[in-house]
């Protein structure tokens, strides 16, 4: 590689780092700032920070989103890694319909889960709130922890099952002693994007949840249509403040397998 | 085969129940709604129709789609066109450094796109940071705003999907095995011939995954054209959500709602055969391997071979 | 406990995987306390049978029976026999300790009785130090120990090993096999023995069933199966062998004859009986046959008539090369040949002859103290014949 194509390249991928990161730290940096309208800097404040702690709606909307998220996550992430572990170890018929099935999830439009799932519960006469998100944030999120865990069950040697049936273990036990503890990582990684998605996801929550549970996310929405604010600045550091130590939690994770 | 396997049966049971009853059944009620006439006091009454998708002729909708299309197409190829060089230069770069870079990449991915869209804000307002630099630069002589229009939207889908490009051509990428390149070379290509011959047919499914992930939640996220393009901006999704939610039209806008699922439908068939061909391509001379083919249930075709980024990939736009 | 004599029998045992035919209906009968290994190339089977006993696989037709019980739809928990798997299998997040005692942790044994039985097994192996390493922490011949320890420690009746020493290499393979052997005497349990290997199958088995193409070829001792192979492809299978064409033509000595008959073997005592070839055995008739023009005396316990085509089977060492100076000829039946190549091996020199007709054979002689010289050169003109008696003979099926 020449010389001028490798400082190219450099550049290249500190302006993609910059174009993705300036905006968020200009954020955070404003969030700190004590101007209600005006970019200019004014000083370091934390009012911004006091005034999102005593805004109540939007903490019932953060609390309403973190229950909502723990248990979907977690629901989740049983399901998911039942479906993948089906899906590694069993024959069984519509054992491909199931895996095409979720790995058309992953990539199919939220929107379009959001309708589909309005509809059903219309037509079930279900009441919209939290039990009608709750099963739309374990649907959205399912595929996404079926994908990881199998990715990690790629590399698990059949044979280990197959050993601890020998020793005397029974499906379940050889399931619980051998596969769950060595899937474990995934399976956490899993419940953290599971917990990100319900955390972050707008467009099911939009159509499923009725005006007696708001969530975090829709609440930030219509504060965000209203334009530029600091106590929202405040909120999205929080909030990019989180979304990294899910992540390097995650990656700490997914890292150990590799070892 | 007689043998009882209650955990393996109870199981099977309940991942079957569940996507059946909310992943399924709620996608074969949208498809019937489709076929529905609007109702008066519910939302549907049950006449048979194909009068929702006729509407779809309609010249506003028409516009809608085809203003969407242009704007997701576009934010794709400008992905595409950033994210590859970026994803090849951070896959091929020091061994040890590669996962630091990939967390900056991930960690957008995962922070929530509201946050994103909104930071944007700052950036493209009046008197904002864009406006801010420009004058420093002497380039325009009074502030300037880049907010509610088309551009705004643009920059905005970019700028929240990039993420879901590279991961997807990272892996890809990564995967490819840097010795062809060599051979290649070796054989008499020049770098470009060798890029244009190998890499690009191998990372193809990287490719098609990466466009999957960004056109169609492109087309989907109706927040970032009412954050970013103002009244004016209004895409598919919008049409969706209005239908739904404002215009109380469920026929119409559920059969909207198909024209995505017909994109999503041929890019999977598009990823399908990418993917196969790189397969078959790696597979030709391979041992056969018959002996635990049986043993194995391993499909073979999944999706997302070649693109492990793409299977955590996607997310909440 | 094992009260059977025969601790293993397969029945007519059939099984198919969608439509190819992995067993073609086996009878086996496994002897308690032997170690019996099956022993052929990958694919002919071996590997489906270990995996019926170990309950991994139901046979598509005919019986399972372990200690005398049907076990054709018993889940692999719930038989008394173990397993050491090919690549060992241990469990990557468990220690040393935790993966010897997770057989005995199934059964739910109690905590001081898992740690005796624990300490006991590892001891066994040479292993006790090691309890709290990760298997990934082991050299491959620990975890190799490590797998069979984790195996007998749950008594089985029947120990299954599949292919335990590919992946060791060649020394260790060959301290393993030892080491294998001499816990199967001390233990007393049947080991069962999946190899590919005919060498690593005949230092350490009782038995060996050579299989091929889901069908037993043979079942024997490794002398039986060695120097009598049943067929050709046992006999080929199980090391180099030299085939030579053959026509009988004459019946010497038939057992099957009525006592006084002429061909009648003789009484004991008698002039006849003491010019009888003093290794023949019972049973074993004599012929004679022509090989390659010359006519040879051979002798095989099958029955066969004067003009029936037969293969004289001889192993390379089997074959006695004799220099011979020109215009000598020797006074014993011989073929003539001329030496192809000459291999140096160290204990023996490995020769490639073609014999006058262009037949060529393999040969390898021994080194003795005696023998002045066996460095030939190619090119060098010898007298080729055998070990009287030392001949398999099998009716040539495609003359």
């Amino acid at each position: 590689m020449t010389l001028r194509l490798r400082t190219l390249r450099t550049w290249l991928v500190w302006l993609v780092y910059a174009f993705l990161y300036v905006p968020i730290l200009v954020v955070i940096v404003y969030s700190f700032n004590d101007a209600r309208y005006t970019t200019e800097w004014k000083g370091f404040t934390l009012k911004w920070y006091s005034a999102l702690a005593a805004n109540g709606p939007l903490v019932d909307a953060a609390l309403n989103s973190l229950s909502v998220a723990t248990l979907a996550a977690t629901i989740a992430t049983v399901l998911g890694t039942l479906a993948a572990i089906c899906i590694r170890r069993y024959r069984f018929p519509g054992r491909k319909v199931l895996h095409g099935c979720i790995y058309v999830l992953t990539v199919s439009p939220d929107i379009v889960m959001g309708i589909s799932l309005l509809i059903f519960f219309i037509a079930m006469g279900v009441q919209l709130g939290f039990w009608t998100l709750l099963a739309a944030h374990v649907t959205l999120a399912l595929p996404f922890v079926t994908v990881t865990v199998l990715a990690r069950l790629a590399e698990f040697d059949e044979q280990l099952i197959e050993a601890a049936r020998d020793l005397g273990a029974s499906e379940w036990r050889a399931f619980r002693h051998v596969l769950l503890p060595l899937a474990a990582p995934a399976v956490a990684a899993g419940w953290l994007l599971s917990f990100t998605l319900s955390m972050d996801d707008v467009l099911v929550s939009f159509f499923v949840t009725g005006p007696t549970f708001e969530v975090l996310p829709l609440r930030v929405y219509s504060m965000v249509r209203l334009g530029v604010k600091p106590d929202i600045n405040a909120l999205s550091a929080v909030m990019f403040t989180l979304t990294i130590v899910l992540v390097l939690l995650a990656q700490t994770l997914t890292r150990t397998r590799r070892k | 085969m007689t043998r009882r396997r209650p955990f393996r049966t109870a199981s099977i049971a309940v991942v079957w129940l569940w996507l059946g009853l909310f992943a399924l059944l709620p996608n074969l009620g949208l498809l019937l709604v489709t076929f529905l006439e609007r109702g008066e006091s519910d939302f549907v009454s049950l006449v048979f129709t194909w009068d929702n998708y006729a509407r779809l002729a309609d010249p506003v909708f028409v516009r809608i789609l085809g203003e969407s299309l242009w704007l997701a197409a576009a934010s794709t190829l400008v992905c595409l066109l950033i994210g590859y060089p970026f994803a090849y230069a951070v896959a091929t770069a020091r061994r040890g450094l590669r996962p630091w870079l990939l967390l900056l990449v991930v960690i957008p991915f995962w922070t929530n796109s509201l946050i994103r869209t909104y930071a944007l804000i700052i950036i493209l307002k009046s008197q904002g940071i864009a406006s801010n630099v420009l004058m420093a630069l002497g380039l325009v002589s009074e502030p300037v705003s880049f907010m509610y229009g088309e551009f705004a939207v643009f920059t905005g889908l970019t700028y929240t999907l990039l993420p879901f490009m590279i991961l997807p051509l990272y892996a890809s990428i990564e995967k490819l095995d840097k010795r062809l390149l060599d051979a290649a070379k070796d054989l008499g290509a020049s770098s470009l011939r060798a890029f244009w011959h190998v890499t690009l047919p191998l990372t193809l499914p990287g490719i098609v995954a990466g466009c999957m992930l960004v056109f169609l939640p492109s087309l989907g996220c109706f927040y970032i054209p009412e954050i970013l393009g103002g009244a004016k901006s209004m895409l598919i999704g919008n049409f969706i959500k209005n239908q739904f939610l404002v215009a109380r039209d469920w026929p119409l806008g559920a059969a909207a709602s198909t024209i995505m699922t017909a994109l999503l439908v041929l890019m999977i068939i598009g990823y399908w055969l990418s993917s196969r061909r790189v397969a078959l391509r790696e597979r030709k001379g391979a041992d056969t391997g018959a002996a635990t083919a049986g043993r194995t249930p391993d499909g073979g075709h999944d999706m997302t071979h070649g693109a492990d980024g793409a299977r955590r990939a996607r997310g909440r736009a | 406990m094992a009260d059977q004599e025969h601790i293993i029998e397969l029945r007519g045992v059939t099984k198919t995987f969608e439509d190819t035919v992995a067993l073609d209906s086996i009878d086996l009968t496994i002897r308690n306390g032997e170690f019996l290994t099956l022993l052929g190339p990958s694919g002919c089977g071996k590997t489906t049978i270990l995996r019926l006993l170990s309950g991994f696989e139901q046979p598509t037709a005919g019986e399972v029976r372990i200690n005398g019980q049907v076990v054709n739809r018993v889940p692999p928990e719930q038989r008394q026999v173990n397993t050491v798997f090919q690549n060992y299998a241990l469990f990557p997040h468990m220690t040393v300790r935790d993966n010897v005692a997770f057989g005995l942790k199934m059964q739910g044994v109690a905590a001081d009785e898992t740690a005796r039985r624990v300490h006991d097994a590892l001891r066994m192996v040479h292993l006790e130090t090691f309890a709290d390493r990760k298997p990934r922490q082991l050299s491959g011949g620990q975890q190799q120990r490590v797998a069979i320890a984790r195996a007998v420690i749950n008594n089985p009746l029947v120990l299954l090993l599949d292919e335990p020493f590919s992946a060791l290499d060649f020394k260790l393979r060959k301290q393993m096999q030892l080491e294998i052997k001499h816990l199967q005497r001390q233990l007393g349990i049947t080991f069962v023995f999946v190899t590919h290997d005919q060498e690593e199958a005949f230092a350490m088995s009782d038995r060996v069933v050579v299989m091929n193409e889901g069908r037993i070829e043979q079942i024997g001792a490794p002398k039986e199966i060695y120097e009598e192979p049943a067929n050709m492809y046992v006999a080929r299978f199980v090391g180099d062998i030299n085939a030579l064409p053959g026509r009988i033509d004459a019946v010497r000595l038939d057992w099957s004859a009525a006592p006084g008959a002429p061909l009648a073997p003789p009484a004991p005592g008698t002039p006849e009986h003491a010019a009888l070839p003093p290794d023949l055995k019972p049973g074993e008739h004599l012929y004679d046959a022509t090989v390659g023009g010359t006519v040879f005396p051979v002798r095989s316990p099958r029955r066969l008539a004067p003009g029936d085509a037969v293969q004289v089977l001889l192993r390379p060492e089997d074959l006695r090369i004799d220099r011979i100076a020109v215009a000598e000829t020797p006074d014993w039946p011989h073929l003539w040949g001329r030496i192809e190549e000459s291999v140096y091996k160290g204990a023996t020199v490995d020769l490639v002859i073609t014999l006058d007709d262009g037949q060529r054979l393999m040969a390898a002689e021994f080194f003795n103290e005696d023998d002045e010289d066996i460095n030939y050169n190619p090119g060098e003109r010898v007298a080729v014949s055998w070990v009287d008696g030392w001949e398999v003979l099998l009716p040539d099926d495609a003359a």
